[in-house]
């Protein structure tokens, strides 16, 4: 269950440009930490080195170490399909696979992971669904595709998906990004729920999001366009929204920049 | 909670968590590909199969079975059947690469053996099957003036229709076009050949001539080019006809002005494809042009050759010399085609309108 | 082009009533279209029309007589050999064709090193445009005598399955070699339009079955595949339209007989398109008419082929992944 990550010295690069430079920072277990910081500031590209879904990428590279409890994701025999099959996504548009239906999609990981039990499985997507907050709207259609279902509700069963093989870590970038004002206050609802069971990372645009949902809060930027991205504070989210150590914080939270 | 990973015990891992597991070493396939080569020639010449064909399927079955005895070994069940696709992929390449190659090579090295000036320049008028030398110029003026008369016919009604299904379409008659234009494409070239010949010489009573070929060729051509100019009128983007529309132009002077300069260099590209394509057409030309040795320029009145019929000739005859010219006749008209495509191409690359993707 | 406005009103108003530039274009536009109706029509009238003459004094059943005589005296002819050699070769192509091309279009969509994939695809789109009648030429030539050994083998130790039973000592001149030279002609043009499809496929969803901790393949299974289904059909039938109208590669490459054997690796039977070209130079007009009713079967069952491609993909639209 939930776990803690010590990232130190971490570089990613894209080909030869170093899109984030030497990050080290501690995300806590059962708590929310919200990424914050202007586009480019490479906020999203940190989130995927911790999945190690950058690497995914064309020409992506990493450098540095990220603990998941006391083993390096990046340890020389470690399988980065079971780094992911530990640490779950979500995305910034819901992708749901359009040719399976609600149930399959959310069966999707278990059914790689071995054989279960049709009941077994039955209990787990009705758990993960019920725990998605989505259980009473689709239980009724659990055989339609999930191409059908409005687009908060499809970032839902993608957060039902992740939940569903029991990950330790969730992490999610801008998932409220492509959604309605009505859909994204249920999905902050849901972060609120699941941060009991996960370690949650969000990546976000919307400062107010990060301050109404996250515990923690980590300001990244970048000294130029061309330039790497930097971690340039990580503190209590309250803190970081009322009274930040750093002027360059305080300039992007108060609107100055960015 | 996490059970999926099985771990197993390796002595020489230092320290594991869940999330490893013993995986093979990086150069673990090409070992498996040098080792199922090895085996595969060395059985092959062992057992004394003559069909390298053999070695090489002994080969590729190898390198699969290992691969996934290897990695279930040592990795694991999911990750052997991840390495086993990989596997089958590359073989799959390269079981499509060997006789693609051989092609190439042995239509370029048999070619070039008697490819000459002197063979592009001379017909077959007076030469013996058996004896070397003669040419190919007569095949390669027919090819020319054929394909040249099926595109004079099929390349304006094919842009006119694509016109008209993307600018004008839309009723019944624009449905019905676009089902036929789809069923047309299906057409084998030699059932083209059989309804000119039925129509122009059978009913109608003409000889064979170069015309009757380029008919049934501009009937293999015509819907090639109406489906990728339609593709390409597509990509127009609906603001520049508006534009020109709200300015007062005429519709027929917005598409002849706007939107077909625009799609200009996809249209050129699909047009050469299409030339390319009824270029090395034999069985519709064999049908209707009959074939001759002698230069014939006349299109419209007697048999003439063209460079895939004179290639099927001589084969046909068997004879060194005769098969020898068939090589240089095929190289000669794989360049044709060949330098069709390059062209066409390279248009599309530099006339790309910038709305693709 | 200045135009006041006054001049925009009037452009207006003259929209309605269609001036002459407009009629004569929309009128050309509309009747090269038609243009191209009247030319299936008459190839389908035409073809049908012969055909009639042909089958009408045909002295036995057309679709399942072993023999070809139009020439003789009652005039005896039957496609019943044809049609089996056609549907033969074009399987063996197919069951050779179509794994290998999604393999190749796999390879060039997601397994490929990137400076090896473009090329690789630009080098597959060209080899779809090498005629046919090369590779007739090197199928014969070259492919034969390499198949040779194979055939023996495989009548050695596959002789069992009677398929593989080879009588005799005939080169490899038979069924089972032109389904070998067709798939390898067909593959070009399937693998183009499945990797097309493939790299088509949805960043996202590929991402999303990564995320859940999928291989490689696991991700191409959950995510690429389904979304190229429809594709990887149409990419198949529009090759099988091609293998069953193929002519000059066969024509070169099967020593032809009027039989229908199971076995085979025995040198023997024909298609249709081979079959009329290999017949066409010695018959009269009533023998040409014979021919051309065979073609007519032959346009029928490719018209069959593209209608149960088109059919397959429309029923599977709602799944496609397009609308996602």
């Amino acid at each position: 269950m939930a776990k803690r990550i010590d990232v130190s010295g971490l570089s990613a690069f894209y080909g030869a440009h170093k899109a984030i430079d030497d990050i080290s920072m501690t995300v806590e277990p059962r708590s929310v930490t919200a990424f914050i910081g202007p586009s480019g500031c490479g906020k999203s590209t940190f989130l995927r080195t911790l999945n190690r879904m950058h690497e995914v990428t064309p020409g992506g590279r990493v450098e540095g170490k990220v603990m998941l409890d006391d083993e390096n994701l990046y340890g020389s025999n470690v399988d980065p399909v079971a780094v992911r099959r530990t640490v779950g996504m979500v995305f910034q548009r819901p992708n749901p696979f359009p040719t399976m239906s609600i149930f399959d999609n959310v069966a999707a990981g278990l059914r790689l992971n071995g054989k279960y039990k049709k009941s077994a499985l039955n209990d787990i997507v009705e758990k993960s669904l019920k725990g998605a907050n989505l259980w009473n709207e689709v239980k009724d259609r659990l055989n339609k595709p999930g191409s059908g279902l409005s687009g908060g509700q499809q970032q839902r069963l993608c957060i039902a998906r992740a939940i569903a093989v029991e990950p330790d870590v969730l992490l999610m970038d801008e998932p409220c990004s492509a959604l309605d004002p009505i859909s994204t206050l249920a999905i902050e609802d849901l972060i609120g729920e699941l941060k009991e069971r996960f370690t949650i990372v969000i990546v976000t645009h919307n400062m107010q999001q990060a301050a109404r949902v996250s515990d923690r809060t980590a300001f990244f930027n970048l000294a130029a366009v061309g330039q790497p991205g930097k971690l340039i504070e990580l503190d209590d989210t309250e803190r970081i929204f009322s009274n930040p150590s750093v002027q360059a914080t305080e300039d992007y939270i108060s609107g100055r920049f960015g | 909670m996490s059970h999926a990973i099985q771990e197993r015990p390796v002595s020489v891992a230092p320290r594991r968590g869940p999330l490893s597991h013993a995986r093979l070493p990086r150069w673990t396939p090409a070992a498996v590909a040098a080792f199922s080569i090895a085996a595969g020639i060395g059985i092959g010449l062992a057992a004394g199969w003559h069909s390298k064909v053999q070695w090489g399927m002994l080969a590729a079955l190898l390198f699969v079975l290992t691969t996934y005895a290897v990695t279930t070994k040592v990795e694991g069940a999911r990750q052997a059947k991840d390495r086993v696709a990989t596997s089958l992929v590359w073989v799959c390449f390269v079981l499509a690469v060997v006789p693609l190659l051989s092609l190439a090579w042995v239509t370029i090295s048999k070619g070039m053996a008697v490819l000459d000036v002197y063979f592009l320049t001379h017909s077959m008028n007076g030469v013996l099957d058996t004896e070397a030398g003669g040419g190919v110029y007569h095949a390669l003026l027919g090819t020319i003036e054929q394909v040249g008369i099926a595109t004079l016919i099929a390349a304006p009604i094919g842009l006119l229709t694509a016109v008209y299904l993307v600018e004008y379409g839309g009723g019944k008659l624009a449905q019905a076009v676009t089902f036929f234009v789809d069923v047309m494409t299906g057409i084998p070239s030699i059932v083209a050949g059989l309804f000119i010949l039925a129509t122009w010489n059978l009913m109608l009573g003409f000889g064979p001539s170069g015309f009757a070929g380029a008919m049934a060729l501009a009937i293999l051509m015509m819907p090639v080019v109406v489906r990728s100019t339609e593709e390409m009128l597509k990509l127009v983007p609906n603001e520049l006809r508006e534009a020109s529309l709200a300015l007062g132009i005429p519709k027929w002077r917005t598409i002849l002005k706007v939107v077909l300069p625009t799609a200009i260099g996809g249209i050129t590209t699909g047009v050469m494809l299409a030339v390319a394509r009824i270029t090395g057409e034999t069985a519709p030309v064999l049908l209707l042009v009959f074939g001759t040795k002698l230069i014939n320029p006349n299109p419209f009145e007697g048999a003439q050759s063209s460079l895939p019929l004179y290639v099927y000739e001589q084969y046909a005859v068997g004879t060194d010399a005769s098969v020898a010219r068939a090589w240089a006749a095929a190289l000669v008209l794989i360049a044709f085609v060949m330098i069709l495509n390059l062209v066409a191409r390279g248009i599309a690359r530099w006339k790309a309108p910038k709305t693709g993707r | 082009m200045a135009t006041t406005t006054p001049d925009i009103q009037r452009n207006r108003r003259a929209k309605s009533a269609s001036r002459p530039g407009d009629r004569i274009f929309s009128g050309l536009s509309r009747g090269s279209g038609i243009t191209l109706l009247v030319i299936m029509a008459a190839i389908a009238g035409f073809l049908t029309y012969r055909a009639i003459l042909a089958i009408s004094k045909d002295s036995t059943s057309f679709f399942t007589t072993f023999e070809w005589n139009p020439a003789g005296n009652p005039p005896v002819f039957g496609i019943a050999v044809l049609a089996f050699g056609t549907i033969v070769s074009s399987v063996i192509a197919m069951l050779i064709a179509v794994p290998v091309a999604i393999g190749i279009a796999l390879f060039i969509s997601h397994y490929a090193p990137r400076k090896l994939a473009k090329p690789l695809a630009y080098v597959v789109d060209l080899l779809a445009a090498v005629p046919s009648i090369i590779y007739g030429l090197w199928g014969a030539i070259f492919l034969v005598p390499y198949l040779d050994g194979l055939n023996q083998w495989l009548d050695e130790y596959m002789g069992w399955t009677y398929i593989f039973d080879k009588s005799g000592e005939g080169v490899a001149r038979n069924l089972f070699t032109v389904g070998i030279l067709l798939a390898i002609m067909i593959l070009p043009i399937i693998t183009n339009v499945t990797r097309e499809v493939f790299l088509q496929a949805p960043k996202m969803h590929e991402e999303a079955a990564l995320a859940l901790g999928a291989t490689r393949w696991e991700v191409i299974r959950m995510s690429v595949l389904p979304f190229g289904r429809s594709g990887i059909i149409s990419a198949s039938m529009l090759g099988l339209g091609r293998a069953l109208g193929e002519t000059m590669a066969v024509a070169v490459v099967l020593s032809p007989s009027f039989l229908i054997s199971g076995h085979l690796l025995d040198p023997g039977g024909g298609t249709f398109a081979q079959n009329i070209a290999a017949k066409f130079n010695e018959a009269n007009e009533f023998g040409r008419d014979a021919l051309i009713a065979s073609g007519l079967v032959l346009f029928v069952i490719t018209l069959l082929v593209n209608g149960a491609a088109r059919w397959i993909i429309g029923r599977r639209k709602e799944y496609s992944g397009a609308a996602a």
